[in-house]
């Protein structure tokens, strides 16, 4: 169990408004915090979005970000270290699929020197012990910081 | 102490219509015989001070209106020399040229009692600790509610409005019991104080709020009690009525009116036409024993309605509900009226959003807009688009069961709204541009 925690990721989410400035006020912010983004996605709807970013030092982001006025949670994610070749995101969609686990939403992180899939899924316990049983690699959180 | 003045505040009905009476001829009298003004105004339509027999009579007499007061600037309906008076105030002029009001000494001895009578009817007295947030000036809300504290025998901190972070220190220090602001700006304290780390519910002693001069909602109060662990009390009054000068009393059941000081009608907008007891419509109201500016059948503009049942805290005088808005601030989306009001009472009854909002209405291809912004709370805030968009649904059904109009929603981020001091201004219409 105290495995399974490991595997545990804190995304930062912030909602941002849909108009010109606002990544980068987001992004200067974390630049003068001197912290680094790791990986990052923006999801859009009409008007508004959520940033979502691994960075290294969440809980100083999350304080930064919170004191500029912006709204800010953490999420778990999972980190997966897919095949670099074809069929590498078939095999973890599939296992997935057949545990009847929900990806929500995902996004890449092409580091150093692996392919990593970033997951929301609607359990993210049950998803890590699914994917450790079938031999997947997944990144443990202290690998982003 | 229940009552400041019991003899009249709990003066029987029927007594209290036969003063009325009295003071409405005499005035009449008065004005037809003092003011130019009302005289040619009798004569127009075609009524005498002899024609008033009963009290219902008065709605013989002509209609006064804002643009009355406008018109005749600056003191041209005075009806006292310069001499006389003690006092001017200035109400702003936001829709074209200011307002003038004077007052005689025995003017400001009645707007004092008035707000006496009204401040101990919500539970304060000697030994309080008022702090008056209106402005001081001009305005009649800083002077006004400062003479009524003072003469119930109670502490008063003039603190006038601005300099939030001041006010919060001064509250905690001076250990205010009371009050007096707009709603908005109780909120923007309320905001201010969490971000100082204080909490007004557990590290002040207030208990009381007297929230008026701009409308606001029954979940509002809910809200502010709730979250700052006060009693909130609607105060009504305008500059041309004195200044604030009706409260509500413990029972928070309605506006108090003295009926030795005014007497209220309530209008059809449309039709001029009187409205019974329980009848939504515009405030209208004739105050009995003014001297230097006197004020008669005068059309507020407030939405509001009257009832003349006897209040539970024994007090005999006719009460006004909460004002609903101005039938002037009244929108006209797609031919139907829509109140400012109406939405901010749709909102506060979601708990996803805040309590700042803003409402854009615009024509695009010919057609009316309405645009609703909201602050996201911070618990409502969820990483998942669904969620948001599930919230902003919900809002915009709300709104559209609430208004029968259709009403776009957009969520923005929290603080970015506009925050009021003074009245709120919250709505924009690109539609008059």
């Amino acid at each position: 169990m105290n495995q399974i925690e490991h595997y545990l990721i804190k995304q930062i989410s912030i909602f941002s408004e849909n108009r010109p400035g606002r990544l980068a006020a987001i992004a200067q912010a974390m630049q003068e915090e001197r912290i680094n983004i790791l990986a990052f996605s923006i999801a859009e709807a009409d008007g508004f979005g959520v940033v979502r970013a691994l960075v290294d030092h969440s809980e100083r982001a999350y304080h930064k970000l919170t004191d500029m006025g912006f709204m800010v949670s953490f999420t778990d994610v999972i980190a997966v270290r897919m095949r670099d070749e074809p069929g590498g995101l078939y095999e973890i969609a599939r296992i997935l699929g057949d545990a009847n686990i929900n990806i929500e939403y995902a996004y890449a992180y092409t580091g150093k020197d692996a392919a990593v899939l970033i997951l929301r899924v609607n359990n993210a316990r049950d998803a890590i012990a699914t994917l450790l049983k079938r031999n997947v690699t997944l990144m443990e959180s202290s690998f982003f910081k | 102490m229940k009552c400041w003045d019991p003899r009249i505040e709990e003066i029987p009905k029927e007594e209290l219509h036969r003063l009325q009476y009295r003071l409405l001829k005499t005035l009449v009298y008065k004005l037809y015989s003092l003011s130019d003004f009302y005289h040619r105004r009798m004569k127009e339509a075609g009524v005498h001070p002899d024609d008033i027999r009963t009290l219902e009579d008065v709605q013989k007499l002509p209609f006064m209106y804002k643009s009355d007061l406008r018109d005749h600037y600056p003191d041209r309906l005075f009806t006292v020399p310069q001499e006389e008076l003690v006092r001017y105030h200035v109400s702003s002029g936001t829709t074209g040229k200011p307002t003038v009001v004077g007052y005689t000494q025995r003017d400001i001895e009645n707007w004092t009692n008035s707000l006496a009578r009204a401040l101990v009817s919500c539970g304060l007295g000697r030994g309080d600790v008022i702090q008056v947030s209106y402005g001081y000036g001009l305005f009649t809300g800083g002077l006004g509610l400062h003479y009524g504290a003072e003469r119930i025998g109670a502490t008063v901190i003039p603190t006038s409005t601005g300099n939030t972070e001041r006010q919060i220190e001064l509250m905690m220090d001076l250990k205010a019991t009371a009050i007096a602001c707009t709603p908005s700006y109780l909120l923007h304290i309320g905001e201010v104080a969490e971000k100082m780390g204080v909490s007004i519910k557990n590290d002040t002693r207030l208990r009381a709020a007297i929230l008026g001069a701009e409308p606001w909602s029954e979940r509002m109060r809910n809200r502010i009690q709730e979250w700052l662990g006060v009693k909130a009390y609607d105060i009504y009054g305008t500059s041309e009525l004195y200044g604030p000068l009706f409260t509500e009393c413990h029972e928070q059941q309605g506006i108090h009116i003295w009926g030795d000081l005014a007497l209220v009608e309530i209008i059809d907008p449309e039709t001029n036409a009187p409205l019974p007891a329980g009848e939504r419509g515009e405030l209208t109201m004739t105050v009995l024993q003014k001297e230097a500016l006197p004020i008669v059948r005068f059309r507020i503009g407030d939405i509001t309605t009257m009832r003349d049942d006897v209040c539970a805290c024994g007090r005999t005088h006719p009460r006004i509900t909460r004002i609903e808005g101005r039938v002037d601030d009244m929108l006209i989306i797609r031919g139907i009226n829509v109140f400012p009001s109406q939405i901010e009472h749709t909102l506060m009854g979601i708990p996803e959003v805040g309590r700042e909002f803003q409402i854009v209405v615009d024509r695009k291809a010919e057609l009316d807009s309405l645009l609703v912004r909201v602050e996201l709370t911070h618990e409502a805030f969820s990483d998942r688009i669904k969620d948001l968009m599930n919230i902003r649904k919900k809002v915009a059904e709300r709104l559209q069961s609430a208004l029968l109009v259709n009403a776009e929603v957009e969520l923005v981020e929290p603080g970015t709204l506009p925050r009021f001091e003074g009245k709120a201004k919250r709505v924009v219409d690109r539609r008059k541009l």
